[in-house]
């Protein structure tokens, strides 16, 4: 056990957690937006909508996160259009890459969460709210989605979990998160576990904080 | 069409072989997955504190640990370990561990994780009536383990199970950063070589989303199969 070196290593590994816990917040801000648009497409009746709804979270659930990644960040720099439109200014960015990948995957997991939990909503609160003269688009805002959020937080906190470690995949791109950090010590000082106890312990503490912060929530919106 | 041509002008027969490893690395390392399962689920289920302890610890590194961070550990710190264990039977060469095995054991380490805590709810859902008839009846422990409990289990745990195994197939993608030739590695080496990201990238998704697919179909006819009577 090299005592010093997991010392040494501490505020370095600190200072990569900002970058993770970075992209982190932005990707699953961008995701509860897209999970959330996905999630009310799959309700639609109408069926191009459900079926694209469908075909997407099929697709970003079923391959890996890291193919993800490597088409949006290799894959898309390729095409001559996209090189010359605005949007390159984003997409020669590691950075805003891995933020995309993970928001549009993040998305696709959390539009299935958010549709079972719009899917359990008894039907009896949004016919007492139509009784009493509320417009739909009311009744959605201030009695589904609260409900929903409510039904869905254990769940969702289940995905913030997988997301936060989900980050670790943005040092594949050149992005020095925590993994990427840690992964660049290991290959110097050729001392893996000392720096995987640091570096784990920084997850784990962040995964409890972020399970806490869910039960926390669940209790204090328990009806 | 003509980059995916087999023979020495495309990459279609690399690419066949890399999923053919891919889908090797994936069993091996879900009956690693296994292996540990059966020695961790009875700690977490044990009336002892320590060995409660035990069990707990392991599902909870694990989980909470990047997926990443575990495949570098093993990569980097895997033949150390072994050449630490080899010292002290007087053996001092340097030992290599190829890929496969390693890649194999880390993600295998990750999806025991998941299997425990799949055996441990599908464990507890039984009926503890089935327990103790099986006790009155005077049958053995382990032939009560075998011909009662066993095929409850499967029962309950078999579309949890399908959710670990689809978990195992995408990490293993995470194995191509220790160089093993899977789906993963082979795409970024066509990529590279072709100068064309992202068809193979695309393709490789292709790969995958059919290698979900198909498995998903199979585990539904054994789910079928074991809920026989219910």
């Amino acid at each position: 056990m090299d005592l010093e070196l997991m010392i040494n290593s501490f505020p370095r590994l600190l200072n990569a957690t900002v970058v993770t816990l970075k992209l982190l917040s932005l990707s699953l801000f961008f995701g509860l937006f897209i999970g959330l648009l996905f999630a009310v497409m799959r309700m639609s009746n109408n069926l191009i909508l459900n079926r694209f709804a469908y075909g997407y979270s099929y697709l970003f659930r079923g391959t890996p996160l890291l193919v993800q990644i490597f088409i949006i960040y290799f894959g898309f720099g390729q095409i001559e259009f996209i090189r010359n439109s605005i949007l390159w200014v984003i997409l020669k960015e590691p950075y805003w890459c891995a933020i995309i990948a993970f928001a549009l995957n993040t998305g696709a997991y959390t539009s299935e969460i958010l549709r079972s939990a719009f899917q359990t909503i008894k039907k009896g609160y949004i016919e007492a709210g139509k009784s009493l003269g509320i417009s739909s688009k009311i009744i959605f805002y201030k009695i589904q989605i609260p409900i929903a959020i409510r039904q869905s937080l254990p769940a969702y906190g289940n995905e913030i979990i997988l997301m936060l470690k989900g980050t670790s995949l943005a040092s594949t791109v050149t992005l020095m998160d925590l993994t990427g950090v840690a992964k660049y010590i290991i290959s110097t000082t050729f001392k893996p576990i000392e720096v995987f106890i640091v570096a784990g312990s920084i997850y784990l503490f962040m995964t409890f904080a972020i399970h806490n912060f869910i039960k926390f929530l669940e209790k204090k919106y328990s009806y | 069409m003509e980059l995916l041509a087999f023979g020495k002008t495309g990459w279609g027969d690399e690419l066949f072989y890399a999923t053919l490893m891919t889908i090797a690395v994936s069993i091996t390392a879900m009956l690693i997955g296994f292996l540990f399962a059966l020695i961790f689920t009875p700690l977490k289920l044990s009336k002892f504190k320590l060995l409660n302890l035990i069990g707990n610890f392991y599902t909870t590194v694990i989980r909470g640990v990047p997926e990443l961070l575990v495949i570098y550990l093993f990569f980097f710190g895997g033949s150390g370990a072994i050449m630490f264990v080899a010292s002290m039977f007087g053996y001092y060469e340097y030992i290599e561990i190829n890929a496969f095995i390693t890649g194999s054991f880390a993600i295998g380490i990750i999806s025991g994780a998941y299997s425990t805590e799949v055996f441990r709810g599908a464990i507890q859902s039984i009926d503890k009536g089935q327990f103790e008839a099986s006790k009155v009846l005077g049958i053995k422990k382990h032939i009560q383990f075998y011909k009662i409990i066993l095929p409850q289990m499967l029962r309950l745990a078999i579309p949890n199970l399908s959710n670990v195994w689809q978990i195992t197939l995408k990490d293993t993608s995470l194995i191509s950063v220790t160089g093993l030739v899977e789906i993963m590695r082979q795409s970024y080496i066509a990529a590279g070589s072709t100068r064309d990201p992202l068809f193979f990238y695309s393709f490789a998704a292709v790969l995958y989303l059919l290698l979900t697919f198909l498995s998903m179909k199979l585990i539904n006819r054994l789910e079928i199969k074991y809920s026989r009577g219910f």
